[in-house]
């Protein structure tokens, strides 16, 4: 008997409303594997999923909101808080649009330090989605694996930085700090080993079984639908799409360095993870080319741009004209040429990209994150049906999404 | 008298301005510079009416009318190759020309080129969706109608995307304050608590850097200290010292200098 003081029996997750059998699944929003605040409504046949519905913006900050009300170089540490895992990438995409907004060229040191900061990023980046996408499925050691080498480029990028998150290691129109004298023989220490810690990894995947049917024909994406969705990065080229942003269209010293795109046609979970890893390796031979390139650059860190970017320390405390300008580009800010850009970059989830729509004011008068993991979120819609309840967790794992990045 | 504030606009100004300041312009280059964008305008001209066309940061930018949207996007995807829409969004220019501009960022992977399209409409004016054209503009559009408030026509699922259903407003319009309106700082304290509950909880204090200062009840509070919860809005109170007991309290002995050994070396 139901009694009135006593709550109904409630299934919390479930709803039992049709009668045609079809149940409704709510998936998350704090659902430990869906890497953030994923909520997916799930329609189901039995253990076949007919339509999913994911509802996102659980972590939305309105940061084009706040854009527009800061100016330039103060909105530089809330792109941080974007991909979160590989803030350093967020900072350099905001930096180059702006700087290709003003038509500023960076000194070679500076480009250098970049490069070694966006690649290192992708590899903490590929290391954390390896970590917990393999613990998802169930591989424990992979993920204490991985974190122990993501932990080593953390600390790498404390000494340069100070911070090990949410870096704002890169400033419009250079870099803020030289490298510090441990940096690349530690970096290269880790390169070094980084062909053995792989080797683990793939040791412990490539072949397993339970990895295999997780991730084999699992999540395919046919190239149509990739193209179609706005997929990029892996993504994209796991579908057979050769498409990299760093080749294609060449920002900093990329069209400098040597490395291959991996593509694959296959389009399911496990072509993804070979990309990973296989891209893992290119980033660490970007890298060591990166390494040798440094010793032969001027030490200048900042682009000579008065109007636009502060003099360097030293002239400011000596020259009064410099600290004038100072002064000036702190409190009121720099004020960019009236116009409009959008700049792609590759960052380690796809095509990051900045529209700034400037009207020659302290404050952008528009600006618009394109983040690549709301469409791996999207196409989740189309990706899903089909599947099983198991499949959904690893097909989140391979797109990578981060949920900074998908509300912003 | 209290000063004016437009309210057409209200995000952060500049403090100071300089009436003499011309602002440089990004230098708009004419199509005819490059090789395959003269192509693909041309292809648009014959069939479209081309407001305006220019390279702008080696990106080609075509504005167009708003109805011509669907098939200038139609043809640029079948027949110029531009496979990838990599973004849409809509920018507020309601308090200068009363419109809304949109624009498509698309994207040719065969010839490695990036342009975009862009059209205005007026407030009230819906577009044509292009979601049957790209999957992306899905979500796109999805996210320019919460965000701007922006109706599209023949769109599969026009609801809200990244604010909650029932929210009133559209936050990125140049209307819309930063810190949220009045039914931002009411919303959650409705939801959860009920109407009712407004007196006693207060509207959300949606400014975290906001400090009161005859707050008692939180951490942030100038001024001396005083029992927390003390109404404070009349001046402060005298609060007075209470200092321990002659005795000592119980179990606490009180620190006798004379007896006891004092290590000045911390590695003895």
């Amino acid at each position: 008997m139901q009694q009135s003081n006593r709550l109904r029996p409630f299934f919390e997750n479930i709803t039992f409303d049709r009668v045609d059998n079809e149940m409704i699944l709510n998936f998350g929003p704090q659902h430990p594997s869906a890497h953030g605040q994923l909520r997916l409504m799930l329609h189901m046949q039995q253990e076949q999923i007919t339509k999913a519905h994911p509802d996102i913006g659980y972590l939305h900050r309105g940061m084009e909101k706040m854009a527009e009300n800061m100016i330039y170089n103060e909105f530089m540490p809330t792109t941080d808080r974007m991909d979160y895992i590989a803030s350093s990438s967020n900072n350099y995409g905001f930096a180059l649009a702006v700087e290709r907004l003003i038509g500023l060229e960076v000194p070679r040191r500076a480009k250098v330090i970049r490069m070694m900061l966006l690649e290192t990023n992708r590899l903490m980046s590929h290391l954390f989605w390896l970590a917990t996408t393999a613990l998802d499925i169930g591989a424990m050691t992979v993920f204490l694996f991985a974190f122990r080498e993501r932990e080593y480029l953390m600390d790498l990028i404390e000494d340069y930085c100070g911070a090990r998150l949410t870096h704002s290691a890169v400033r419009i129109g250079g870099v803020p700090l030289d490298l510090p004298d441990n940096f690349i023989g530690d970096l290269r220490k880790f390169l070094d080993k980084l062909p053995e810690n792989i080797k683990d990894y793939e040791d412990l995947l490539d072949t397993n079984r339970i990895w295999l049917m997780r991730m084999e024909n699992v999540g395919v994406i046919s190239k149509e639908m990739a193209l179609s969705w706005g997929c990029s990065g892996v993504m994209l080229r796991a579908s057979g799409v050769e498409w990299d942003i760093r080749k294609e269209e060449p920002y900093e010293l990329y069209d400098e360095v040597e490395f291959n795109v991996p593509v694959s046609d296959k389009g399911d979970n496990y072509a993804r993870y070979k990309l990973y890893m296989a891209e893992m390796k290119e980033s660490a031979k970007i890298l060591y080319q990166v390494l040798d390139m440094y010793s032969e650059t001027e030490p200048a860190l900042m682009a000579h741009a008065p109007q636009y970017i502060s003099a360097p320390k030293l002239d400011i405390m000596t020259q009064n004209y410099s600290l004038m300008q100072h002064f000036v580009l702190v409190t009121q800010g720099m004020r960019p040429p009236v116009g409009e850009v959008y700049i792609p970059t590759e960052s380690p989830k796809g095509e990051l990209g900045y529209y700034i729509n400037s009207q020659g004011g302290a404050y952008p008068y528009r600006l618009k994150l394109r983040a690549p993991s709301f469409w791996h979120t999207g196409i989740l819609t189309d990706l899903l049906p089909g599947h099983y309840i198991p499949d959904v967790v690893s097909i989140i794992g391979t797109t990578n999404i981060v949920f900074g990045e998908v509300d912003r | 008298m209290r000063a004016y504030t437009p309210k057409d606009n209200v995000q952060k100004k500049p403090y100071y301005t300089d009436r003499y300041w011309v602002a440089p312009q990004v230098a708009k280059h004419d199509v005819s510079s490059d090789d395959v964008f003269v192509h693909d305008l041309d292809a648009i001209k014959a069939k479209f009416e081309v407001l305006d066309a220019y390279i702008q940061v080696d990106q080609m930018v075509v504005i167009i009318n708003a109805h011509d949207n669907f098939a200038i996007i139609e043809m640029l995807k079948n027949e110029r190759e531009y496979n990838q829409l990599s973004e849409m969004s809509a920018i507020d220019w309601l308090a200068t020309e009363g419109k809304f501009e949109i624009f498509y960022q698309m994207l040719s992977m065969s010839k490695r080129k990036r342009l975009r399209i862009k059209c205005k409409i007026d407030e009230k004016e819906s577009l044509q969706s292009v979601e049957k054209l790209f999957r992306s503009a899905d979500w796109s559009e999805r996210e320019m109608y919460d965000m701007f408030g922006v109706v599209v026509n023949n769109h599969p699922f026009m609801k809200r995307i990244l604010m909650p259903d029932d929210w009133e407003g559209f936050p990125l319009r140049k209307t819309y304050p930063l810190q949220g309106d009045e039914f931002a700082a009411w919303y959650e304290v409705d939801k959860i608590f009920g109407k009712e509950a407004r007196e006693i909880i207060g509207p959300e204090n949606r400014d975290p850097a906001r400090i009161d200062r005859y707050d008692t009840e939180r951490f942030s509070r100038l001024g001396h200290e005083v029992p927390r919860g003390t109404d404070i809005t009349n001046g402060e109170p005298d609060t007075p010292l209470v200092y321990q007991e002659p005795e000592g309290v119980f179990l606490i002995e009180k620190f006798d200098a004379e007896q006891s050994v004092v290590i000045s070396d911390r590695h003895r």
